[in-house]
């Protein structure tokens, strides 16, 4: 082995700071660490397992034979090698995360606690139903939450993620379409809308129109109302939308909507903004997913587990799947199955899932809604929004600020590369953000804005915080108006310098191979 | 409230700044009519760490944990023991509290551990790549069903009826909405699969033959004469793996000629948790890796020719082609992801030959046992660490039965198939490692008596 396998050499010169290289390639706490593959051993483990008594199998005659290549690292380990990787992410917990429409909260770690009870945690999802009352009851009393918080009629609780929800909502919509005998086969998407959006319309077999938005980030009403007719099947909006403004118009888009014919999916990624403050019911939504994810602080894990609840209108919920957990007069839960559903829930389009969705983000949200009750979760939305629009005004004078004329935004605020020069752009800006010790902005989306920057800070960061991330943003703005040339090497200090996505792409190297015999003699 | 920072001065403050008089100024997009007066209706006011810890305390222990009672289910979810340093490292902050990794400067952890993370499954597998993850083993397989369809052009695809019905019962759901054709059957309680009814199903329309391994019932089957129909017919086999332990003992999908391999990643470092989270696997033939679903990890170097890994090919996606992505899929699971992959670090190739063999031979021991009870026959002539038994009476009760003695003994099938006559009788019975001796005496004297 070499000393250093992570292809960093020391050899190599000093970079342009000027630091010096170490043998190791480590940089005090800043530690490589190598591939699983290159410093594990096909005979190494971590576990210890009695000894297996020896006797005939019955595996069919399919014995495995060939060496799998699994390498094993020894408890000490494994850990080390975990612990070194996780050194190199940022994270929520080591500072500000605004990623426009993502929702970077705290996650409260009394909610990791309660999803690790055994009796949440060491359940099987087949156990019989008088064996899990409890889990049922979670199931349940969520659901009757969201339920209260959106002033909706029913809910579909087993969606995986935001996007798995969109897709319930939409084959809600199919359904009772369909049960009307209405093949209607168009589903409209404003142009400034999350990608998962159209592509989750092509998914349920829906042919994707855009509609667009008019100069103050709002979805074009007039535009919208001449293109309704027999054809559409439904309209996808986001409300609060992705400049981070609430459709004002929501009512009346709604009204136009349902007199076509047509129904309301809303994309509920920014209900953050909203909650205990607005109720979707109330805006004549037909469908909309929750992520609890982002507005009920479920651990985002680096991309998942998710969870995606989908409120549902009265039109629309007795199309909603199967399974759910149903309370009974005699204060028993009942899990609504394919067995049961004929009598009890006789127009469900199907099922979505093998099981009953995500319990362990399930508990998670439970105990975050009752944390916060009816007064924090008010203050949730007041806090973002406020923590928003102080960085809105804070940084208007120095980024152009596309809607900021037009009033106050959500909870995300949103800027454009208007004025950057010598061919600095967004990127460089959000990669000299990391050299602060923050994690970028969302880029270059929405679309309709050049060189978008969308940042939302969530209601857990402090002033202090905010402050501190404001005066990075001003100094970075500032270079990049006048050109510094020196941003477009940014980030020099993360563990990495900005990585060859092209090189990555054209051959694609997606596992591990190990070198030939003669390459590892060199 | 604990989890919000800003004091009431830092609000009058921020408000100062801002030009607003209220809060309320900020919300004036929400018309009037649309603005809750008050708090929400119903809901109680905050609550302290301790009175929210008590109340689902309480819930929690409403239901009988799998821990504590001998314990034998299975059918899509294994109970194995996790070691604890893979649940000390899934609470890492840096992992859990990290987004996708969109910044790859400041994302290689995530991005190696997915990286690593692929090249295990591919490996479990038998196939050359994999993806980051999928939500869970039904979803997973309905992905790999659409994305046969594009590549074949053709959208048959026969399924096996060793497929878990949950799963053929999401794949019928999204066929309804889809050009997608399924013809699928309910298994039989016999020893042999229905592999010739699949070989004979197979023609010149057919997109895919999927079929599950080890099967619902727990059978093993060679695949190879399915994938060479298929192959021959220029249809593609993709199997489904639900419990991957096995693969420590079988050989792989992948092996055997499956072109597309998916499976539930659960048994390898996730708990139970009652259905979810979970963690699809999706693995395939490199010729097919611009057709797949979800996200991948590649290796690459950065400006210094340093080795780092980002999120590749990500021109099959959703936020770049939108409705011309492979799939809609945003958010998967990679939090389990790092649980399965942790988990199968700390076994290495060693150690997960060692659990299957242990698995296995607790299984062949508990399904001597059970078949030697006077009128309950073992259906199968095959099997991993879980097979199914043909009891005397309708499993279900008994399932009820067991309950009531305090045992957890195994999935009815009436439960799982209701209205299916032939199969009321099947019980399937999984065994893992974490079954003790005096559990399968507890589950033995507990069928006896219910089958009685």
């Amino acid at each position: 082995m070499t000393v250093n396998p992570s292809g960093w050499r020391p050899s190599a010169p000093a970079n342009e700071q000027g630091e010096a290289q170490t043998i190791t390639g480590n940089r005090a706490l800043m530690l490589e660490e190598p591939l699983l593959f290159e410093i594990g051993s096909i005979e190494q483990t971590g576990v210890d397992f009695a000894d297996v008594p020896k006797r005939a199998t019955r595996l069919g005659g399919l014995e495995r034979s060939r060496q799998i290549g699994l390498a094993g690292l020894s408890e000490p380990e494994a850990v080390r090698h975990y612990t070194r990787l996780s050194r190199q992410n940022y994270a929520i917990d080591l500072g500000l995360f605004p990623l426009g429409s993502c929702t970077m909260k705290h996650n409260p770690r009394l909610n990791e606690k309660v999803a690790r009870l055994p009796g949440f945690a060491d359940v099987h999802p087949l156990q019989p139903q008088e064996t899990v009352q409890g889990a049922l009851q979670v199931i349940n009393e969520l659901a009757f939450w969201l339920l209260d918080l959106t002033g909706m009629y029913g809910i579909a609780m087993s969606p995986k993620a935001g996007a798995h929800g969109e897709l319930c909502g939409l084959l809600c919509i199919r359904a009772a379409l369909e049960a009307r005998g209405d093949m209607r086969e168009v589903v409209l998407v404003p142009e400034s809308a999350h990608g998962t959006n159209p592509a989750t319309a092509a998914f349920a077999g829906y042919r994707v129109e855009n509609i667009p938005a008019n100069a103050a980030g709002r979805v074009d009403l007039e535009a919208l109302k001449a293109r309704l007719g027999p054809d559409v099947a439904a309209v996808m909006i986001t409300n609060p939308n992705t400049c981070g403004l609430f459709e004002p118009d929501m009512k009346a888009i709604s009204d136009a909507v349902h007199a076509a014919g047509a129904f309301v999916y809303c994309d509920g990624a920014n209900f953050n903004a909203i909650v205990g403050k607005v109720r979707p019911g109330d805006l004549g939504i037909d469908a909309m997913h929750i992520n609890l994810h982002k507005t009920f602080s479920t651990p985002h894990g680096g991309g998942g587990p998710g969870s995606g609840p989908v409120v549902l209108s009265e039109a629309l919920a007795p199309y909603g799947p199967i399974p759910f957990a149903a309370k009974y007069p005699d204060g028993s839960f009942k899990l609504v199955e394919e067995e049961n559903a004929a009598d009890e829930h006789p127009n469900a389009f199907g099922r979505m899932v093998a099981f009953h969705g995500q319990m362990g983000m399930f508990t998670r949200a439970l105990a975050y809604i009752l944390s916060h009750g009816a007064d924090g979760l008010k203050q949730v939305a007041e806090d973002s929004v406020l923590n928003a629009n102080y960085i809105l005004r804070s940084l208007e004078d120095m980024l152009d600020a596309p809607f900021g004329k037009s009033g106050p935004c959500m909870h995300e605020a949103i800027f454009s590369d208007k004025g950057f020069e010598g061919g600095v752009s967004t990127i460089d800006l959000a990669k000299a953000l990391i050299d602060e010790g923050f994690h970028p902005m969302t880029m270059y989306f929405p679309l309709v804005v050049h060189g978008a920057m969308l940042v939302e800070p969530t209601e857990t960061e402090s002033k202090a915080s905010l402050d501190q991330f404001i005066m990075a943003v001003r100094s970075i703005a500032e270079r990049a108006k006048a050109g510094d040339q020196s941003l477009k090497a940014a980030p020099v200090h993360a563990p990495r310098r900005r990585l060859d996505e092209t090189l990555a792409a054209r051959k694609p190297v997606l596992t591990y191979r190990e070198p030939e015999p003669a390459q590892a003699a060199e | 409230m604990r989890y919000l920072p800003l004091r009431d001065a830092d609000r009058s403050e921020m408000l100062r700044v801002v030009g607003a008089a209220s809060i309320d100024d900020l919300f004036c997009d929400v018309p009037e009519e649309a603005r809750l007066k008050g708090p929400i209706h119903g809901l109680p006011m905050h609550a302290s760490e301790m009175a929210v810890e008590r109340h689902m305390s309480a819930l929690s222990r409403k239901n009988m944990v799998a821990g504590d009672v001998p314990f034998f289910l299975g059918c899509g979810a294994y109970r194995h023991h996790v070691p604890a340093s893979a649940d000390h490292i899934i609470q890492r902050g840096e992992f859990l509290t990290s987004y996708t990794p969109y910044q790859p400067e400041i994302a290689q952890g995530t991005l190696q551990m997915l990286f690593e993370f692929q090249t295990q499954v591919a490996r479990l597998f038998g196939c050359e790549v994999a993806n980051a993850s999928m939500y869970d083993g039904s979803t997973a397989m309905w992905e790999a069903i659409v994305m046969g369809h594009r590549i074949t052009r053709r959208n048959k695809t026969i399924i096996s009826s060793g497929v878990h019905p949950h799963y053929v019962s999401v794949a019928k759901t999204m066929a309804k909405f889809t050009e997608d054709v399924l013809e699928t059957a309910l298994p039989e309680l016999t020893a042999e699969t229905d592999a010739e009814r699949l070989i004979s199903s197979i023609d010149e329309g057919t997109s895919a033959v999927v079929v599950q391994y080890p099967d619902i019932l727990g059978r093993i089957e060679d695949l190879t004469p399915v994938a060479e129909a298929a192959h021959a017919a220029g249809a593609l086999l993709i199997a489904v793996v639900t419990e991957p332990v096995a693969l420590g003992a079988i050989r792989s999908p992948g092996e055997m000629g499956a072109d597309i391999v998916v499976g539930e990643g659960q048994s390898i470092g996730v708990g139970l948790q009652f259905g979810g989270p979970y963690v699809g696997l999706f693995a395939c033939r490199e010729k097919h890796v611009r057709q797949m679903p979800g996200r991948l990890a590649g290796e690459t170097v950065d400006a210094e020719g340093k080795r780092g890994f980002v999120l590749t090919l990500s021109t099959r996606e959703q936020h770049i082609r939108r409705e011309k992505a492979t799939s809609n899929i945003c958010t998967s699971s990679v939090l389990c992801a790092l649980a399965f992959t942790a988990h199968l670090t700390l076994l290495g190739e060693k150690g997960l030959r060692q659990l299957a063999s242990l698995n296995h031979a607790r299984a062949c021991e508990a399904a001597d046992r059970l078949a030697a009870i006077p009128g309950v026959e073992l259906v199968n002539s095959s099997f991993f660490n879980e097979f199914t038994l043909k009891l005397p009476v309708e499993a279900r009760p008994a399932v009820h039965a067991m309950v009531e003695k305090g045992v957890l003994g195994g999935v009815s099938l009436g439960r799982l198939y209701p209205g299916a006559d032939a199969l009321q009788n099947g019980l399937v019975v999984a065994v893992t490692e974490t079954a003790s001796d005096e559990d399968i005496d507890a589950l033995e004297a507990a069928l006896k008596e219910s089958v009685q």
